[in-house]
């Protein structure tokens, strides 16, 4: 018998998933915002992130079992995963999409995916095929809420997500540069009359989609473990929430994030799916919401014209 | 060694029949599909249940294992097909992911054991291999030609038309929901059939093996060979096939990382993007009503094209 309780546990472990689904479907949103593509590496860089995140968090650890040093080299992993990926991203774009701009629409989808290939083999080569779990920074014991198990880690893990979105938001609606990004997404050849470098703007989109990306690889590594084709699911199912919340709109992939996250933990126990379908969920709700609504939630219905 | 070759002969037939089904969809009418892998799946599981549980032969299971894809596809296509390009392409790549996890879920250790394809009473074993490369290119030749008389044809051109412009091709009458739907499903049911006869060689059924990585695969061979050409497609089956056994031909596979063909494949889709976008053999210049003799054309396929092509 499944009673309330179970489902606000249900609830409150969509909202952790949500969280890391709405990071990565920022990428996702930004990116189709500027260029009108689906940057199918994202999930990649993910994991990208996940594991340098990984490797300096294990570097920088050492012996030391010292609990607020293990909190700070944490956060010190955690940014310069960002970083890294970051630069990635922006080297990704330079190389395997900038030549293909002008080019059928087609092709810099196609580049896109052969990109995913090679990082992922790449990293299932270097590192190999086996997962690794990504160490707790603290004592994972779970606090108990009125009923409610809460694991610090998921405490961490919304925290993180919701700083990172405040920073965003208040980045893309309030800085001279966030002004820029919003005008190219609005009209790129207009916006570089007005004297925007839409290259710049570009590039600058790929790094912070691929920082919030690695974030979300670090925290999405606590729940899924860190392997080499981590990104190719979450990645999709972020990109699902991206298109739920309106493709191009960034509240959108935030909001569409969270329902994705949350339909995923709940729907399985209420509509009695066996787990291990779980992912056929979120496929389902992709083609339902475009044949309902293709624009998304939040987003505007655009006409095609000739 | 002759072994490999015959082995690498065999397996690009099988890859070719589902290039040429990717081709149809990809090549001509424009829609990046990522779910072949699902179509050979289904085909694969049909001919096996057909072939051991039901005790039928092989050559009934054939057709309808590229009746299973294709009605498949064609349930699919419906609601997924008036999806715009980059939508439709995470859409089938979930589909292709839904397939997977649905035969595993059903039956994870596979099939085993199915008999033997039989045409007048001789097997076809995998030990003798130059009579299954016959089948198999046999119906790759079929294939080739049914496909290449459609390219030619009046739905072929609506296709191309679609491929290049939705709402020009729509503006001048052309259903294009339906020549959609339509290649979709004829692309599903080779699909279907090229799992038929990987079934027949390996005689066993693995859900493990219909990955992703299949799918990007037969579209790598696609690009590579020029997309909407099923020459170039055949080319780029073989190719592709090449690179997956060539450690085992030259005797490193213990050297050569099993994911370097794979990187392999991920350099190829970016370089040909970015160098070459129409591929080896480039699109295919079919000219109708061609006054040419047979000679001729042979002698100006040779040549280099003389204007660029766009």
């Amino acid at each position: 018998m499944t009673t309330l309780i179970q489902y606000l546990q249900y609830l409150l472990n969509g909202i952790t998933l949500g969280a890391i689904y709405a990071l990565i479907a920022l990428g996702y949103t930004m990116v189709y915002g500027i260029l009108k593509f689906i940057n199918f590496a994202h999930g990649d860089i993910l994991m990208v992130g996940a594991y340098a995140g990984l490797f300096i968090f294990t570097f920088l650890l050492g012996e030391s079992t010292n609990a607020a040093w293990m909190l700070i080299a944490f956060f010190i992993a955690m940014l310069l995963s960002m970083a890294f990926c970051a630069l990635l991203g922006m080297f990704i774009e330079r190389v395997a999409y900038k030549p293909l701009r002008n080019a059928n629409r087609l092709a810099p989808l196609l580049s896109a995916i052969g990109v995913s290939f090679i990082l992922s083999n790449g990293a299932a080569w270097l590192f190999g095929a086996q997962s690794r779990r990504f160490p707790y920074p603290f004592d994972d014991t779970p606090i108990s809420i009125a009923g409610l198990a809460i694991t610090p880690h998921q405490i961490l893990t919304v925290l993180v997500s919701v700083i990172m979105m405040v920073v965003l938001t208040v980045f893309v609606n309030k800085t001279r540069m966030g002004k820029a990004m919003r005008a190219t997404s609005l009209d790129q050849s207009t916006s570089e009359l007005m004297g925007i470098d839409v290259n710049k703007v570009i590039s600058l989109t790929f790094a912070i989609g691929s920082a919030l990306a690695a974030v979300g690889g670090i925290l999405a590594a606590f729940d899924f473990r860190v392997y080499a084709s981590m990104g190719t699911m979450t990645g999709l199912k972020a990109f699902v929430a991206a298109v739920i919340g309106g493709i191009g709109n960034i509240q959108g992939a935030m909001l569409g994030g969270l329902l994705l996250g949350i339909l995923e933990s709940i729907g399985a126990p209420l509509f009695g799916i066996p787990s291990a379908l779980r992912d056929t969920i979120a496929f389902a709700a992709l083609i339902i919401i475009l044949l309902v609504k293709p624009d998304g939630i939040l987003g505007k219905n655009e006409r095609e014209k000739v | 060694m002759l072994n490999f070759f015959q082995l690498i002969i065999i397996y690009a037939g099988i890859y070719a029949l589902m290039a040429i089904g990717q081709n149809c969809i990809t090549g001509n009418t424009g829609m990046l599909s990522l779910c072949h892998a699902g179509f050979f799946c289904i085909g694969s599981y049909a001919t096996g249940i057909i072939c051991k549980t039901l005790g039928l032969s092989f050559w009934f299971s054939l057709p309808v294992a590229a009746l299973c894809s294709a009605a498949v596809g064609f349930l699919i296509g419906v609601p997924t097909l008036r999806l715009k390009g980059d939508y439709l392409c995470i859409a089938t790549l979930g589909l292709g992911e839904i397939i997977r996890n649905i035969a595993t879920n059903v039956n994870p250790v596979g099939m085993m054991a199915i008999p033997r394809a039989e045409l007048f009473g001789y097997q076809f074993s995998s030990r003798n291999k130059i009579t299954f490369i016959i089948l198999v290119w046999c119906f790759v030749l079929i294939a080739y030609f049914l496909f290449r008389q459609l390219a030619h044809s009046r739905i072929g051109r609506a296709m191309i038309a679609v491929r290049e412009d939705e709402v020009a091709a729509q503006s001048n009458g052309i259903n294009v929901a339906k020549y959609k739907i339509g290649s979709f499903t004829l692309g599903a049911a080779i699909g279907g059939t090229a799992g038929c006869f990987a079934t027949a060689y390996t005689l066993t059924v693995q859900p493990g093996s219909y990955t992703f990585m299949v799918s990007v695969m037969v579209l790598c061979m696609v690009v590579l060979g020029g997309m909407g050409n099923l020459k170039g497609v055949i080319l780029g089956a073989f190719i592709i096939e090449f690179i997956q056994y060539f450690p085992q031909l030259v005797g490193l596979s213990s050297v050569i990382p099993a994911q370097a063909s794979q990187i392999i494949y991920g350099l190829v889709l970016v370089i040909m993007m970015i160098c070459r976008p129409q591929g080896i053999l480039g699109r295919d210049n079919y000219r109708y009503g061609d006054p040419r003799s047979l000679r001729e054309k042979i002698r100006d396929s040779f040549k280099r094209p003389s204007k660029k092509e766009a």
